[in-house]
């Protein structure tokens, strides 16, 4: 039984800041179930596809409240548990991969030793065996001098490198469910493809649940399995991610999503003028 | 003579750590030595602007023109400007700042009597100042705006504004006068003054050396209350700079990071954070040391400190400037140190601009 019970269970998922001039309703009843698979988020910036990653993890920042009929990790319930409890299962058994790697190491501190601390935290373990699991993670991100990285700062580092090191950081402690939050949109586009196969590699063969939040269509109509699209957090629809280019699936999709696709250049058949987005407001209500 | 100026490929390949710190050191050298150089011009040249005649103070308002005369060559001063310079150079290399007119002692006497004076103050000020302040501008910062916050906010203003002569004399009257909790003004009490022999010039330091323990706490119970006077304003400001500088880190996507990957709230704030935040603080801190470094006037005059503070200002007011020019020379040097003791930390502290 336990095997096809999903990793990630959300239902009616709220995130709410109240700030002076009134509440900012930044996801307003999202549900959704996570298995073994890929799942896209797409969305334009403000749809609410980060908050949804953050409030998993518990990292909504002030004054943001979060609230769930139910949010389930493998069957405990999320919404129970205390701060220390949330704490202890994130970089364990959720982790996220963050935008920019060049903002998301610490700066004073060399790469290796960051991984190692992701490892030190949730496994007991001596500095000098922390130190080994860092160096084969970071050889199974491709990184081909492990030895030589490992004491490099972040700012030694190219960005194609840098998320290397963040993807190796974030699953050193080997997670069931990774939030990839646009893990490559600060990267250049040649190196882009490079960190997808490795991200696509790892979540293969550990068996992971991944969460896959972007903005780009095309990716993640080639890298999922399922796509969530969001607009002013809320899900508009869920679909398989073979039918985002489908023609013959056109009609059973929501207008939103057809308005993000038209929006979309196509080198193909070039347009004079591209498409403008139409929201209807009856979609919030 | 072109095979001098064809190096061995291997040395030339990659400069490795030790020669990037060998040429950061020889870059701070350089600019140490400069900037000794214009302290050196600018307080020579302060020398001539002033409207006191140097030989008229030496000889005296009625002298006859001929020993006037002979005054002003026995100082130097019918020499040209730049040898002048050049002996005023020589002179302050060999420890000859010039004997002052209101003690009679020679100022480098004089300055290694109240310098260690106005050191221990300073460093036990910031001491203090770094202990208390830092904490309280990381509570303060981990919970903006909640009365935490509050109540830093009220300690960094109380130290900001309310004047130290004030509050001095009000720490004073109480914990000295009416608590008897420490002890009055001085440096030490009469019963120990000149027992312990000087070393440093630090009575603490030099009693410990001797092993008079109850010296050392005479001077302790001396030194405590004008430290903590300066180190409130320290307080003041290291505690406001580290707010901002924590509230700074603790915005960047690398603390998010680390979340993300279980690290504790205490870890997140003592380790990640406040080692980012360390990088500017301890410019911060050596800036307020320094301040505290020039001897602090009205702490020295309200606990009859016997410092540097005190020492210039009467020196400027009795207009004698062997004794003043000698003063800001050493403030100068003490500057420069610690700058360049401040960058030397900011390179450890911070791989980016090592």
């Amino acid at each position: 039984m336990t095997s096809e019970q999903p990793l990630l269970e959300v239902d009616n998922l709220k995130v709410d800041f109240h700030t002076a001039t009134g509440i900012v309703r930044a996801v307003r009843g999202l549900s959704f179930t996570l298995g073994r698979e890929r799942l896209g988020i797409v969305g334009e910036s403000g749809s609410g596809k980060s908050m949804t990653g953050r409030a998993i993890l518990d990292l909504i920042p002030h004054p943001g409240v979060v609230s769930a009929d139910r949010m389930r990790f493998r069957g405990q319930d999320l919404t129970a548990m205390d701060k220390g409890a949330r704490r202890k299962l994130r970089g364990r058994h959720i982790s996220m991969v963050m935008q920019d790697p060049k903002f998301s190491l610490n700066p004073v501190e060399t790469v290796g030793s960051q991984i190692a601390e992701a490892y030190r935290i949730h496994r007991k373990a001596d500095p000098r065996e922390a130190r080994e699991r860092s160096l084969a993670m970071l050889e199974q991100v491709q990184i081909r001098e492990p030895a030589r990285v490992y004491d490099l700062y972040p700012h030694e580092v190219s960005g194609g490198m840098g998320q290397r090191v963040m993807i190796a950081m974030m699953l050193i402690a080997e997670p069931e469910v990774l939030i990839a939050d646009e893990p490559t949109s600060a990267l250049d586009v040649t190196v882009q493809l490079q960190i997808l196969k490795i991200l696509d590699d790892l979540v293969t063969e550990r068996g992971m649940g991944l969460i896959f939040i972007s903005h780009d269509l095309h990716l993640v109509q080639s890298f999922c399995d399922r796509v969530i699209v969001m607009y002013g957090g809320k899900v508009m629809e869920t679909l398989p991610a073979a039918e985002l280019a489908d023609p013959a699936a056109r009609s059973r999709r929501h207008p939103y999503t057809l308005g993000l696709l038209e929006c979309l250049p196509d080198l193909d058949h070039p347009r004079a003028k591209l498409a403008t987005l139409n929201r209807d407001p009856a979609w919030l209500a | 003579m072109t095979a001098v100026t064809q190096a061995p490929p291997g040395k030339a390949a990659s400069p490795g750590r030790l020669g990037r710190w060998g040429r950061a050191l020889s870059r701070e050298l350089t600019t140490v030595v400069i900037t000794m150089f214009g302290l050196l011009l600018v307080t020579f040249f302060i020398a001539r602007v002033i409207p006191i005649d140097p030989v008229l103070a030496v000889v005296g308002d009625n002298a006859k023109p001929e020993t006037y005369e002979a005054a002003r060559i026995e100082l130097g001063l019918d020499k040209p400007l730049w040898q002048q310079f050049a002996i005023y150079i020589g002179k302050v290399f060999t420890g000859n700042l010039g004997t002052s007119v209101l003690t009679s002692n020679p100022v480098v006497e004089d300055i290694k009597r109240v310098f260690p004076a106005t050191l221990e103050l300073a460093t036990l000020g910031t001491m203090i100042g770094v202990l208390i302040g830092v904490p309280l501008g990381i509570l303060a910062a981990v919970n903006q705006g909640r009365w935490q916050d509050q109540v830093a906010r009220v300690v960094g203003l109380v130290g900001y504004s309310v004047p130290v002569f004030w509050i001095g004399l009000m720490a004073l009257l109480l914990f000295y006068a009416k608590l008897g909790w420490v002890s009055g003004p001085g440096r030490i009490s009469v019963v120990w003054q000149d027992i312990v022999t000087t070393r440093t010039g630090i009575i603490m330091i030099d009693a410990a050396l001797e092993g008079e323990w109850e010296a050392f706490w005479d001077a302790f119970s001396h030194l405590i209350l004008p430290a903590l006077v300066l180190g409130l304003l320290s307080v003041a400001y290291i505690s406001r700079m580290t707010r901002s500088f924590m509230i700074t880190e603790l915005q960047q996507q690398y603390v998010i990071a680390a979340r993300v990957k279980g690290v504790s709230e205490t870890a997140v704030i003592w380790r990640h954070a406040l080692r980012n935040a360390a990088v500017p603080l301890f410019t911060v801190i050596a800036l307020s040391y320094m301040h505290l470094l020039e001897g602090s006037v009205l702490t020295e005059t309200i606990f009859a400190w016997p410092g540097l503070g005190r020492y210039l200002t009467n020196a400027l007011l009795n207009a004698d400037m062997n004794a003043v020019l000698g003063g800001t020379l050493v403030v100068g040097v003490v500057f420069i140190a610690v700058n360049l003791l401040t960058d030397i930390i900011g390179r450890l502290a911070d791989p980016r601009v090592r």
